[in-house]
């Protein structure tokens, strides 16, 4: 395999990635601790202004910045639609706004329901340890 | 029997408590109480395949149990009180419907033990000579049908109480030697329109209070005619603020007051926030401990009121606030 | 805690795109590649009933990344397996993650035609 595992363990860019990521995530904590949303009401809320941000152009700066750190976490998820959807109005107009969010994240839902639908087939689900 | 006071009732014959029987699950076997149950379980799931058939074979169990500890045959057993937590009561019924016996389903949500305790009392000391009273809870399909997926990886907030896994079951007997339920007092709903999910304690609290002075009140009682005044499932939590509630209204109960919730775990070793909650949490805590403490006559006198948040997760989706109830039972020996 | 598992999860991600990157792929490609493969982790930790241990004490770091969003939909599916495979783990999967999906592809059609409506010159309508 001819990788450059030097670009590939760039601490620079890792540390960007790990600190944004970390921030992120700080946020999240703090909206479970010190308000009553629900997991699945902070996830929609996240996902939600990460296309906006994407849609505004803004979410771009912190990719570029911290790559990973900031398309990995939810809003990413949602700068991934927008910016897809964007795309695809550029190419075909109206349609493409349909078109463009579903088709960029294809790969992350197909894989949600296939794997999610795998691993309920081969688990148990067990009591709570803690 | 007769009415006393607003909502009280009194026994003029007092039905005996015959027998108690309690099976628990892993996380009970672990707590402080452990050695008071008459059956641990090894795993939630107890050789069936899911969790409600497994919360039904617990309370058929214990309810078996309590009816061969008794020696009364089951064909003697004139009706049955029961309920849970589940949707229309499927493990009372389900688990229950091989017995033969005349079988009334009950809901009060985690009050249900009590509740059932003092229907069952009105029938023995009329018509029945043997009344079977029973609940369940299991934590699993509590957690399936009000919260979230046991392998979403979120966090329980600290005001959060754990479902207790388990059953409580009772014979109440119409001539016996003690200890006797002298006094029951049914409780009102109480709705202060507290909307926590996830702090039980806070929302039952009003209703413990309400009822606790109901009682008082009817029966010209105060708290230190009782040895112990027992809550349900209030927790940690609901504790303090019914203390400080019935401060207010100059009942204190400080001295000889606990919770089953706060009893059936540990709570620093067994991380569970709050304490214990669920029907089988006053139902195994009182068949197990509190019924020895009573025919050891470590403790005579006894006022038990379990709590329940009468809600559904419908309503709670809808925004709704928890209606509370409590139910009170006084026990002599 | 939970800062250093985020950082930690999207770390990992940011190895795996850089090694897609590496390999020729582009960027578009490669953060699907990131997202599958972090999903399937998810997915399979999930499954061994190993990823709520996570969750209890990593709380939003392992929420917010899009391991959270694979664990919300096979937990529920694992849940409901009683219920069957098509009702039970079929129908129930998208319980807690339903919305983010609805919400996300929602709030994207809006933002192309917010896009479409303000760049109509740069643009061939239909």
């Amino acid at each position: 395999m001819d990788i450059n595992w030097a670009t590939v363990f760039d601490w620079t860019i890792l540390l960007k990635c790990f600190v944004t990521a970390g921030i992120i995530c700080v946020i999240g904590q703090i909206l479970i601790d010190k308000t009553k949303l629900t997991p699945a009401r902070i996830l929609v809320i996240f996902v939600t202004t990460g296309a906006i941000l994407g849609g505004l152009g803004v979410y771009q700066y912190l990719v570029d910045f911290a790559g990973a750190g900031a398309t990995v976490p939810l809003t990413g998820f949602g700068y991934n639609l927008a910016k897809g959807a964007i795309e695809a109005v550029q190419q075909m107009g109206l349609v493409g706004a349909f078109v463009g969010g579903v088709k960029a994240a294809a790969g992350g839902i197909a894989a949600a329901v296939f794997f999610g639908y795998l691993a309920a087939l081969i688990s148990k689900p067990k009591m709570k340890k803690q | 029997m007769k009415k006393v006071g607003n909502q009280s009732i009194s026994f003029d014959n007092p039905p005996t408590i015959l027998e108690c029987a309690s099976i628990v699950g892993p996380k009970e076997a672990q707590g402080p109480l452990a050695k008071y149950f008459d059956q641990t379980l090894d795993d939630e799931f107890w050789g069936e395949k899911t969790w409600e058939k497994a919360e039904s074979k617990i309370i058929k169990e214990t309810v078996n149990t309590v009816i061969s500890k008794s020696g009364v045959p089951s064909d003697k057993i004139d009706c049955m009180f029961a309920g849970d937590l589940l949707n229309q009561c499927i493990s009372s019924s389900f688990g229950l419907r091989e017995l033969n016996i005349p079988f009334f389903g009950v809901f009060g949500a985690c009050s249900t033990f009590v509740e059932s305790m003092s229907l069952g009392a009105i029938c023995a000391e009329s018509f029945a000579e043997n009344v079977l009273c029973a609940t369940s809870s299991h934590f699993c399909s509590a957690e399936k049908q009000f919260r979230f997926p046991l392998e979403l990886g979120n966090q329980r907030p600290p005001s959060s109480q754990w479902t207790v896994t388990g059953s409580g079951a009772t014979i109440l007997t119409k001539s016996g030697t003690g200890p006797y339920i002298t006094h029951i007092t049914p409780g009102k709903i109480v709705d202060m329109g507290i909307k926590d999910g996830n702090n039980m304690g806070a929302a039952m609290a009003p209703a413990f209070a309400d009822t606790l002075i109901a009682h008082f009140e009817d029966t010209g009682r105060n708290p230190s005619y009782y040895n112990a005044i027992i809550s349900g499932d209030l927790g940690y939590i609901g504790k303090e603020i019914v203390i400080d509630i019935l401060k207010s209204k100059g009942y204190n109960i400080k001295s000889n007051y606990n919770d089953c919730g706060v009893l059936i775990f540990d709570k620093n070793a067994q991380d569970t926030h709050s304490g214990g909650s669920g029907c089988a949490c006053c139902g195994t805590v009182f068949s197990g401990y509190f019924f020895k403490q009573l025919k050891e006559r470590k403790i005579k006198k006894m006022l038990l009121i379990a709590t329940g948040a009468l809600m559904n997760s419908t309503t709670s989706q809808q925004g709704e606030s928890i209606p509370g109830i409590a139910h009170a039972i006084s026990i002599e020996v | 805690m939970l800062f250093g598992f985020g950082g930690l999860i999207c770390s990992i991600g940011q190895i795996i795109l850089n090694i897609c990157k590496e390999r020729g792929f582009d960027t578009a490609t490669s953060g699907t590649i990131v997202s599958i493969l972090l999903i399937g982790i998810s997915a399979f930790l999930t499954g061994l009933n190993l990823f709520n241990k996570i969750g209890k004490f990593a709380g939003a770091g392992s929420l917010i990344p899009i391991t959270g969003f694979a664990n919300s939909i096979v937990s529920p599916a694992m849940e409901y397996k009683s219920e069957g495979y098509v009702m039970g783990v079929g129908g129930k999967m998208f319980t807690v993650a339903g919305p983010v999906l609805v919400f996300g592809i929602s709030a994207s059609i809006l933002v192309g035609i917010i896009y479409l409506i303000f760049n109509t010159q740069n643009v061939t309508l239909v």
